[in-house]
């Protein structure tokens, strides 16, 4: 590139000249690298109007302050139009450097998985919330329990044929009476002992029986179970409180059928089936759990006088409940730990 | 309880064209679940008729087997087949080939013709065989799904029967009839019979039925009963004060023959109620068995030494029972014996001295009453459930006796050629329910249903009980069939389900206002949904365990104990008798099933109860059943319960997240199982301490002690590697556990806030050089001891050692943020901080500033 010549302080023509070079150069600058060189070039030391502005010292008087204003005026326009340009090239730059930085976004992963509960635990806590909506209060207990609270208390005689329907294990020595216990009952008379009357209280936990794990039995499993003590409770009451119960596990369209049965620790007693209108296959009667009123002998080892007070109780499995209410057909998925099982349902079910 | 269509209908108006599903559908309502369909026409239909032989031709074969060609008559002589299907010979006679050789001229057999279907989806066509076209099979009991015998075909004389050729034999033999099987609760042994679902049909349709019971006449009636059998009833040491045997009636019948066929109706009934035909004088005990309820025996008058005894029996008396095993007895089995010894454990099984066989001619039957629990530890103790002492063990009818026995006699008149002899010896007496108090009010107080006095009356009348009024009760005597019913509650079910449950109304109790969730319950939900979200995967595992198992993950083996633990008296793998005292071996089971599977970028956890022994363990005995303990008894009972702590456990392998493309998949490592660790803290806002540990199942020098308050709560690290190979796991895979039921014990009730300064914090680095086995938790501790109040936090980000740095020393870089609440702080202010820090460190290290 050859030296453009210096223009005369006072040439107004050539400085205008110099003043449209400047400004093409700016125009044609086509990012901000070449409008930096475009800069120094016309604006720098060695740029024409600045050698020019040099000269104006060696100008008379006169002529300084026709030189000068012209000079700052060819200044002024050129940096105008720097200004212009490093304002275009500056977005242009910006939205370029976006477009740069473009990812193919279904390309992302999931950098920290997450994990899940298992829908046992949550069906559980789901059951738990819809109890303590109504008023009730969670109760627990020991997995390794007296046989006086797991049968005796309830009204199972040593001797009798229904102790027999629940195979139990027994802790070594046979002596020391202690068993796992076979459901969550012996909660209910710890809450009838410890709590003041009247008593709401949901039970849920582990139980265990000496099956052999199947596709529909397993030795270690969960249940829960309702007590109510109250005075002038009926069996109206029980039904109330199962329906709305089956009402918020099974969609509104949820009905409930009682079934006469027979436990040893409730009289009257029934089975519970409830309407499953999504269930697989068409809606049906589904077996759900077993309930009556509380057997005055209960009451009685519990220290409640049966002449006050009444009481029902009902109970329910909660493997059964996930399988005929989330479709699972083995019971082995829910204890085999594969991860797929829990996380297919995540921190739902 | 399988009930036989055609039997129920003898006693009920059960429509001629209902079916077994129909009956259950009825039944259900009082409370008979239903349980299975029995019917024979389900996997057997026709055409299978009757038929005569009229020829049968020998004809050796190539294989050394003889085979018969016989010309059967299948139509009435001198009439014209009407069955039309390929195969089938207008004639009316099909020629067969027959491999049996149990049958002759002139014999009736039982013909399936082509067309016919039997079990096992055998269908029968005319086919090609040895040289003829068979059109059809002369079938054996076998075949038609009838019995086991196989050794030939079914010849109808040996049942006693003459049909007509081309009479339907699945009617002779009563294949049309089916079974519904209900399951029967424990308090309804009067339900183990037709009589009592008779009853209980009524009860559900209210429809009239026909006791059995009450069409049977006995000797007692007529005043023709003379003395029978000697029995003498003994029992020295009652079970809970009860008499074994209250009751017990024999009754002798002679002259039977023993070797009379059974009617196939009788074999049909028995059949589908689930009972194999065996001889005429079992047939019939078992057919009144299920006809009344009423178990009852038949001896061989010939076999009986003397007079029978019915007593316990004597310790190491020994009795061979009809399945021909030899049982010792025990002193607490109730036993029938004659002079010679015991021939029968009462109520359970007879013995096989006096058993009816072929030679047999007079018969004594036996129909007694038993106690229940006698009966029921009997068969627990021999491992011998049957029919009868399923019976009675719930309870049997007290007044049947007699009846039973009657009825036994009369069938062996009608169907073995036997004579009543008239000799019946009833001894001991019925124990009858006592009668119940019932406040009229009770039944709506307990059901809800305000029934009218007219229902109370009727329903309970209906079931059989006698009433009499007594001001505000009724005075309930239940019947002698219904031993259940002995408090007032159960009257109340008795109308309940009568009138029908779907009588009693609906409504939402209102309980006093809840306090919700405990701070426990609160703080252990959080817990695990904090552990999900941070990428672990919930497992419930058993908490069965080989006794190593626990030994090698439960407590460390720093006490030089072997490791205590409850064992359970009968596991169900004998491998696995331990209760678990760690959660790790269920997680890591669960997780190298995961890896087996294909997943190895794995993070599981899972919370759960440990158990540990104590001493004394449980209760020497305990209280009585329906009865208040007192409060001391109840302590004694808590006092023996073990300590259940709820733990929770971590595993992690793999990698964190899977390799893609530009990031690079984090292997986990033993830091990861302390941060699962301190994550639980974190969660609980509780503080854990992390200290260099050991346990025998982690890396001798990548575990992690975990404290909390100055106690061990867990451990936390890189598993073994003998262990990580033993079981087959992916390399460095790490686990923690920890004692939660410590941590939520231990957690903040409430969390008061802290001020948050709105002045700009100061950084400063600090590398210290100390020794290399000083622990970086401890370094830091004296740093934020010595940097005092204006230290915010501190953060270790170098650890260095190597060039530059003396063997045996190691450099360690801090982070350290200060701050104050009230000012903006001035860089003199931390530098003095710092050095605070840094002189202590050297102070209590020698830590020397790098």
């Amino acid at each position: 590139m050859s030296t453009p010549e210096t223009p005369h302080p006072l040439d107004e023509s050539a400085i205008d000249h110099a003043v449209q070079q400047a400004v093409d150069a700016f125009a044609a600058a086509r990012d901000l690298e070449e409008l930096k060189a475009a800069r120094l070039a016309h604006t720098g030391d060695k740029a024409p109007l600045v050698l020019a502005n040099r000269q104006i010292g060696s100008l008379d008087k006169t002529e300084k302050a026709a030189a000068g204003k012209l000079l700052g005026g060819a200044r002024g326009k050129m940096q105008k139009a720097l200004a212009a340009r490093t304002t275009v090239l500056e977005v242009e730059h910006a939205e370029r450097i976006l477009v740069e930085e473009t990812v193919d976004v279904t390309a992302a992963h999931r950098r920290r998985p997450l994990g899940a509960r298992h829908p046992l635990s949550v069906l559980q806590e789901r059951v738990s919330d819809v109890f303590i909506a109504m008023g009730w209060e969670i109760a627990e207990g020991p997995e390794v329990e007296s046989e006086w609270f797991n049968f005796d208390a309830l009204n199972i005689a040593p001797d009798h044929p229904s102790r027999e329907m629940q195979d139990t294990f027994f802790v070594e020595p046979p002596e020391a009476h202690l068993v796992l216990r076979t459901h969550t009952s012996p909660v209910q008379i710890r809450s009838l002992l410890t709590r003041e009357l009247p008593v709401y209280v949901l039970c849920p936990g582990k139980t265990f029986r000496t099956d052999e794990l199947d596709a529909t039995h397993t030795p270690v499993f969960h249940q829960f179970e309702g007590l109510a003590v109250d005075k002038g409770l009926t069996m109206a009451d029980l039904k109330g409180t199962l329906e709305h119960f089956a009402r918020q596990m099974f969609g509104p369209d949820a009905a409930i059928r009682l079934r006469p049965s027979y436990f040893p620790f409730t009289e009257p007693s029934a089975e519970l089936d409830v309407w499953h209108a999504q269930a697989k296959g068409g809606p049906r009667w589904v077996e759900w759990g077993g309930c009556g009123m509380m057997n005055p002998a209960v009451l009685r080892a519990a220290g409640v006088d049966p002449e006050e007070y009444t009481g029902f109780a009902f109970g329910m499995g909660i493997e059964r409940t996930l399988m005929f209410r989330n479709g699972v057909p083995d019971m082995r998925d829910m204890i085999e730990g594969d991860i797929r099982f829990s996380q297919h349902f995540g921190m739902e079910v | 309880m399988r009930i036989p269509l055609s039997w129920i209908r003898e006693y009920t108006q059960f429509p001629a064209e209902g079916t077994a599903e129909d009956l259950m559908a009825e039944l259900v309502k009082v409370g008979l679940e239903e349980e299975d369909v029995h019917r024979p026409t389900d996997s057997l239909s026709g055409p299978i008729v009757v038929g005569e032989v009229l020829e049968k031709l020998p004809e050796p074969q190539s294989n050394g087997k003889t085979i018969n060609w016989c010309q059967v008559r299948v139509v009435p002589e001198g009439t014209a087949q009407t069955l039309t299907h390929e195969g089938i010979d207008p004639s009316g006679v099909q020629g067969i080939v027959c491999g049996a050789h149990n049958f002759e001229v002139g014999d009736k057999v039982v013909v399936t013709l082509p067309g016919a279907v039997l079990p096992g989806d055998f269908r029968i066509a005319a086919r090609k065989t040895y040289g003829h076209v068979s059109a059809g099979m002369i079938a054996s009991v076998r075949e038609l799904g009838i019995g086991e015998d196989h050794d030939g075909i079914l010849v109808l004389s040996t049942l006693g029967l003459d049909p007509e050729p081309g009479t339907d034999a699945m009617e002779l033999l009563g294949l049309y009839d089916s079974a519904a099987e209900l399951n029967v609760t424990p308090d309804r042994g009067y339900a183990f019979s037709l009589r009592g679902i008779a009853r209980e049909y009524s009860h559900a349709t209210g429809t009239p039925f026909t006791d059995p019971a009450a069409e049977i006449k006995t000797a007692q009636d007529d005043d023709a009963a003379r003395p029978g059998h000697e029995v003498t009833l003994t029992d020295d040491t009652p079970i809970y004060g009860v008499q074994g045997c209250s009751r017990f009636v024999t009754h002798k019948v002679t002259g039977i023959n023993p070797a009379a066929p059974t009617p196939p109706w009788m074999a049909a009934r028995l059949r589908l109620a689930g009972m194999r035909s065996i001889s005429i004088a079992v047939d019939v005990s078992n057919y009144v068995m299920l006809e009344l309820g009423q178990p009852n025996h038949c001896y061989d008058a010939a076999k009986l030494d003397g007079g029978i005894e019915v007593r316990r029996a004597t310790a190491g008396e020994k009795l061979t029972t009809l399945d021909e095993k030899v049982r010792t007895l025990n002193p607490e089995d109730l036993v029938i014996a004659d002079q010679s010894g015991p021939i029968g454990i009462a109520g359970v099984m007879g013995g096989a001295r006096t058993e009816v066989d072929s030679t047999t001619s007079t018969v004594i039957v036996e129909a007694a009453h038993f106690d229940p629990i006698s009966i029921s530890r009997s068969k627990r103790r021999h491992k011998l459930p049957s029919e009868a002492s399923k019976r009675f063990e719930r309870g049997v009818d007290p007044l049947l006796p007699p009846l039973a026995a009657q009825r036994v006699v009369d069938l062996l008149v009608e169907l073995a050629g036997g004579t009543d002899s008239g000799d019946v010896t009833d001894a001991g007496a019925p124990v009858l329910p006592e009668p119940i108090r019932l406040e009229r009010t009770l039944p709506e107080k307990l059901t809800g249903v305000a029934y009218t006095q007219e229902q109370i009356r009727s329903t309970l009348e209906a079931i059989g009980a006698e009433l009499h009024e007594d001001g505000e009760h009724l005075l309930v005597t239940p019947p002698s069939w219904r031993p259940d019913l002995t408090i007032p509650a159960a009257l109340v079910e008795e109308i309940a389900r009568l009138v029908g449950y779907d009588q009693i109304p609906s409504r939402l109790p209102v309980p006093p206002a809840g306090r919700g969730l405990t701070a426990s319950q609160q703080r252990r939900r959080s817990v695990y949904a904090g552990m999900a979200a941070a990428g672990f995967t919930e497992v419930l595992s058993y908490p069965f365990y080989s006794e190593a198992a626990n030994t090698r993950f439960g407590q460390a083996e720093d006490t030089g104990k072997p490791m205590p633990m409850l064992r359970l008296a009968n596991p169900i793998a004998s491998q696995h008798p331990a209760l678990r005292t760690t959660v790790l071996p269920g997680l890591l089971e669960a997780l190298r099933r995961n890896v087996s599977r294909g997943f190895i970028d794995v993070a599981l956890f899972e919370a759960g109860s440990v158990f540990h022994p104590k001493s004394p363990l449980g209760s020497p005995s305990i209280p009585d059943l329906g009865v208040y303990p007192g409060e001391e008894v109840l302590a004694g009972l808590d006092a023996g319960i073990p300590d259940q702590p709820l733990h929770i456990a971590a595993a992690l392998s793999g990698a964190e997240a899977a390799e893609l493309p530009g990031v690079p998949g984090r292997r986990r490592d033993w830091a990861d199982a302390v941060d699962a660790a301190q994550k639980v803290a974190d969660l609980l806002r509780v503080e854990l301490e992390v200290v260099q540990g050991r346990h025998q199942a982690f890396h001798p020098g990548r575990t992690a002690e975990l404290r909390f308050n100055g106690e061990r709560v867990g451990h936390a690290g890189e598993l073994h590697p003998k262990v990580i190979e033993e079981l087959d796991l992916p390399a460095r895979t790490a686990v923690m556990e920890l004692d939660l039921s410590a941590l939520i014990h231990g957690a903040p009730e409430q969390i008061s806030a802290e001020p948050i300064s709105t002045f700009p914090p100061t950084t400063q680095d600090v590398s210290l050089i100390v020794a290399a086995d000083l622990p970086a938790a401890a370094l830091q501790a004296t740093l934020v001891e010595g940097a005092g109040e204006l230290l915010e936090s501190i953060e270790l980000f170098d650890v260095y050692s190597g060039e530059h740095i003396e063997a045996g020393q190691k450099s360690l870089a801090f982070a350290l943020r200060f701050r104050a609440e009230d000012r903006t702080l001035t860089a003199e202010e931390a530098s003095e901080a710092r050095a605070g820090a840094v002189a202590l460190a050297q102070q209590r290290h020698g830590a020397v500033q790098r």
